[in-house]
């Protein structure tokens, strides 16, 4: 059999793509949400028109991405089963506990309250049309937290033992796979990512309008929430990074030595900007570092022993049996580089953002500008960017909007390929791990119609997205400012039209 | 009564709940071509269901994690086993869903007549290949002695659960426009009505076939009892539509549905899922099951939250209680 074609090799890559494709959307579902739920708050308690139209702007956007992202993780579910049947026998007992209590805890409350939430608005009153969003955002969060943990075991996996008479991993402690420190460290960073992201989407967007002079009142205040946003996610986003490699590096040493291309441990381990190695002869033939910061991000000490590929190889020879334990060395590198550089650009366009338009600190009074005008790009107290250089932030601005989503890919690219050739780190191999009654050619049937599905949907939620993005906010209608008192909506007219309808 | 035990009767009650549920508006998505005149009346149907149809879904999503965290043999040797028809059934649910969420989002004639075609295909599809898939689990399949499947394709397109595909295809439907009765007004309530004696009489003679040949082949008393339930409920839920009792024919209808997913499950018991190679090789509650660690835990989440989800859920549909006509949908599109 072809080797290329190998139903583990068509099996690894229909889950590598489903999964970078979902979380697409899940990260945008998880802060979209969470942004909007706070616009609505805002229109709840101010009662200011723009919030109300902001909340609807940017809620239209949410629900066309929520819709790919809940369809997609269908395939997700049962995916294990189709393809992945073996993993699915041995670790059943463990991962499946986190996937049942994602469904019954947060996939209902998230469904649920997002039906109440988009039909809603005639009828509920404004505070719990108001707590119905909040609950799709506690659902969202939940449900992310489940599925963190479960893939937390396979990173590092804790409260099992092996039932050799069944030949399977049984669970012992669960509180303990849900609150180990891989999934804490995870949850951690995956959540502010997604912050991130949703705030550079909100960003992009509201720098497009206010660069063309559109919709200034409410893409003013979305563009400070976005780059608020994106500056505290950023940060998080590092913070959580920073903690999450530290985590790795005692756990699963190999990903973060292959992260580094670093073939041999040693003192004073320098980071890489840019290598290229030769896999076979187990060594770089290029390269550009800075000595000591490696020990540094794996220790807190920039003198620190940081062991290499080659060593921690021998290491799990040793442990496991002969084999090569290497996972896909420039892949593992190259991802990790653009995980960072990619998610830092943003958190730095974002920062120098938020410093740009800021309203009143440091700012010359003739600089300032009213409600309904673009805030100018002011650099120091009395100099504003020049016309091309601000052009060039808004255009900047804009496309920073893809960053984040590029910087996630290659976060799960990493951390899922790194592992490799494990699924289960230290217990079962990914070759094990396959369905072994499923034929190469239902794999690769499933995988085209996936893929080719995904591409179709793809195009047609981009063209979509901006459709409703180039509409811009919408106007507000009586009903919109009128909403009912009474659970069920008013009674006064029972032929009015539905204030939404599919 | 054992944790297995409890677990396979938990499992029960998630599919129960999922094609009670999602029955219904699988039913009214495949109305939408056989009683919508129009696009108004098109979107009357899809609107009665609108709000719901997603948390309907995930008592499907939730079967699944379940089967996967009690019975994980179960969950391996389905999926992987019935590879193609799943692979069928979530290329509808991914497509169904996004129409919903789409088809009003544009006002070309073109688009919106493109996502009510693909509503109609992905209600009828799924609606008759899980009857499929549930007639070959209760049937038995080619299950060999390390619980893999070794069967093909067209071992699982046998007359029996074909049969089974077409008593949910028709239970559905009638279960749908049972529902749209309940759920709308004027003169499409009164369509929906006379299409659900059609349909209901159509699908009281598929179920009472179907669940003979079952109770012949597998049953014993208990699922004999199921099988009286569910075909009484039928009729009478027949007889409550010609009477214009609507709310007693949607109820009924459920109890049909309730009653004949009871009957398969107590057809199986003790096995989840039984070889037609050997015996020894079917997969039962005991040898397909989590540790008795894992299945307690489970327990105790699902007692909690299930009768919150029941209890929000509920909430939902008094919510969006008010019946919708013609004149509640409004002209332009979102």
């Amino acid at each position: 059999m072809d080797l290329a074609l190998a139903p583990e090799t068509l099996a690894r890559w229909q889950f590598g793509i489903t999964t970078v494709y979902h979380f697409l959307f899940v990260p945008l579902t998880i802060s979209l949400a969470a942004l909007t739920a706070g616009l609505q708050t805002a229109w709840v308690r101010t009662e200011k028109e723009k919030y109300l139209r902001a909340t609807k702007f940017w809620g239209k956007l949410f629900l066309i991405n929520i819709a790919m992202g809940v369809v997609t993780g269908i395939v997700q579910e049962f995916q294990f089963g189709m393809n992945w049947s073996d993993y699915s026998r041995f670790v059943g007992d463990i991962f499946g506990a986190p996937l049942a209590f994602e469904a019954l805890i947060a996939f209902f409350f998230e469904s649920t309250f997002i039906g109440l939430w988009i039909f809603g608005w005639d009828k509920l009153p404004k505070r719990i049309h108001l707590a119905c969003i909040w609950m799709v955002s506690i659902g969202t969060i939940l449900s992310s937290y489940f599925i963190l943990a479960a893939n937390s075991w396979m990173q590092h996996p804790v409260g099992y033992r092996i039932n050799k008479a069944k030949g399977r991993a049984e669970l012992t402690d669960f509180w303990q796979v849900l609150t180990q420190n891989t999934a804490l460290a995870q949850a951690f960073h995956t959540l502010s990512a997604s912050f991130l992201t949703g705030g550079a989407f909100m960003v992009g967007i509201a720098a497009f309008h206010l660069f063309r002079k559109k919709h200034i009142s409410v893409m003013k205040s979305s563009l400070r929430l976005g780059l608020i946003t994106v500056t505290i996610a950023g940060l998080l986003t590092a913070v959580s990074g920073d903690t999450l490699g530290k985590v790795m590096f005692k756990q699963q040493p190999m990903k973060m030595a292959a992260a580094e291309a670093l073939w041999d441990g040693q003192d004073s381990a320098p980071f890489s900007i840019f290598a290229y190695g030769d896999v076979s002869k187990g060594h770089n033939s290029v390269e550009l570092s800075v000595p000591g910061i490696l020990s540094f991000l794996a220790d807190d000490d920039f003198s620190s022993y940081v062991p290499g590929i080659n060593d921690t190889n021998k290491a799990e020879q040793e442990k496991y049996g002969p084999g090569d334990y290497r996972p896909n060395i420039p892949v593992a590198f190259w991802a990790f580089r653009w995980m960072i550089g990619f998610g830092m650009a943003s958190f730095a366009i974002g920062l120098v953002g938020l410093w740009l338009t800021r309203k009143k600190f440091m700012l010359a009074q003739h600089l300032r500008v009213g409600d309904d005008e673009v805030p100018n790009l002011v650099l120091f107290r009395n100099k504003a960017l020049s016309p091309k250089l601000g052009r060039l932030y808004w255009l900047v601005a804009i496309w920073t909007m893809g960053f984040p989503l590029i910087a996630n890919s290659w976060g799960w690219i990493f951390t899922e390929t790194g592992r490799q050739p494990w699924v289960v780190y230290g217990v079962l191999q990914t070759r094990h791990a396959v369905s072994p009654g499923v034929s190469q050619w239902e794999v690769l049937t499933s995988m085209i119609v996936f893929t080719s599905l995904y591409a179709i949907l793809a195009v047609i939620e981009v063209k979509l997205l901006v459709k409703y993005v180039k509409a811009g906010p919408p106007e507000l209608t009586e009903a919109d400012l009128n909403p009912p008192t009474k659970i069920g909506g008013d009674t006064r007219d029972a032929d009015k039209p539905m204030a939404f309808s599919y | 009564m054992e944790l297995h035990d409890v677990w396979f009767v938990l499992i029960a009650v998630l599919w129960t709940g999922y094609f009670f549920l999602e029955g219904f508006d699988f039913g009214v998505g495949i109305l939408t071509k056989l009683l919508a005149r129009d696009r108004v009346e098109k979107r009357v149907l899809i609107n009665t269901i609108g709000p719901v149809w997603d948390g309907n879904e995930v008592w499907l999503l939730t079967a699944g994690g379940a089967t996967f965290a009690a019975f994980p043999e179960w969950y391996a040797t389905l999926f992987s086993g019935f590879y193609l028809p799943l692979l069928l059934i979530l290329v509808c649910l991914i497509v169904r869903g996004v129409a919903f969420e789409y088809r009003a989002k544009r006002p070309e004639e073109d688009w919106q007549r493109n996502w009510e075609t693909a509503i109609f295909w992905t209600s009828l599809l799924p609606a008759f290949l899980w009857g499929v898939a549930f007639g070959n689990i209760v049937r038995g399949v080619k299950i060999d002695k390390d619980f893999e499947y070794v069967g093909n394709l067209g071992d699982l397109l046998n007359p029996y659960a074909l049969l089974g595909g077409l008593v949910t295809l028709t239970l559905f439907t009638f279960h749908g426009a049972v529902f749209t009765g309940l759920k709308t007004v004027g003169d499409i309530r009164a369509r929906a009505r006379r299409l659900a004696l059609q349909v209901g009489v159509l699908t009281a003679v598929l179920a009472l076939a179907f669940l003979l040949w079952t109770q012949v082949d597998n049953g014993d008393g208990k699922s004999l009892v199921a099988l009286v339930v569910a075909v009484a409920a039928l009729l009478a839920a027949l007889g409550a539509t010609a009477a214009g009792r609507e709310g007693w024919a949607f109820a009924l209808s459920g109890v049909t549905i309730v009653a004949a997913v009871a009957m398969l499950f107590l057809s199986l018991f003790p096995n989840v899922m039984p070889s037609s190679l050997n015996e020894d090789w079917s997969l039962t509650v005991t040898n397909a099951s989590s540790s008795p660690y894992t299945l307690k835990i489970m327990t105790w989440c699902a007692g909690i939250a299930t009768p919150i989800v029941l209890l929000y859920q509920s909430w939902t549909y008094w919510v969006f209680r008010k019946r919708i006509g013609t004149q509640h949908i409004a002209d332009a599109a979102h």
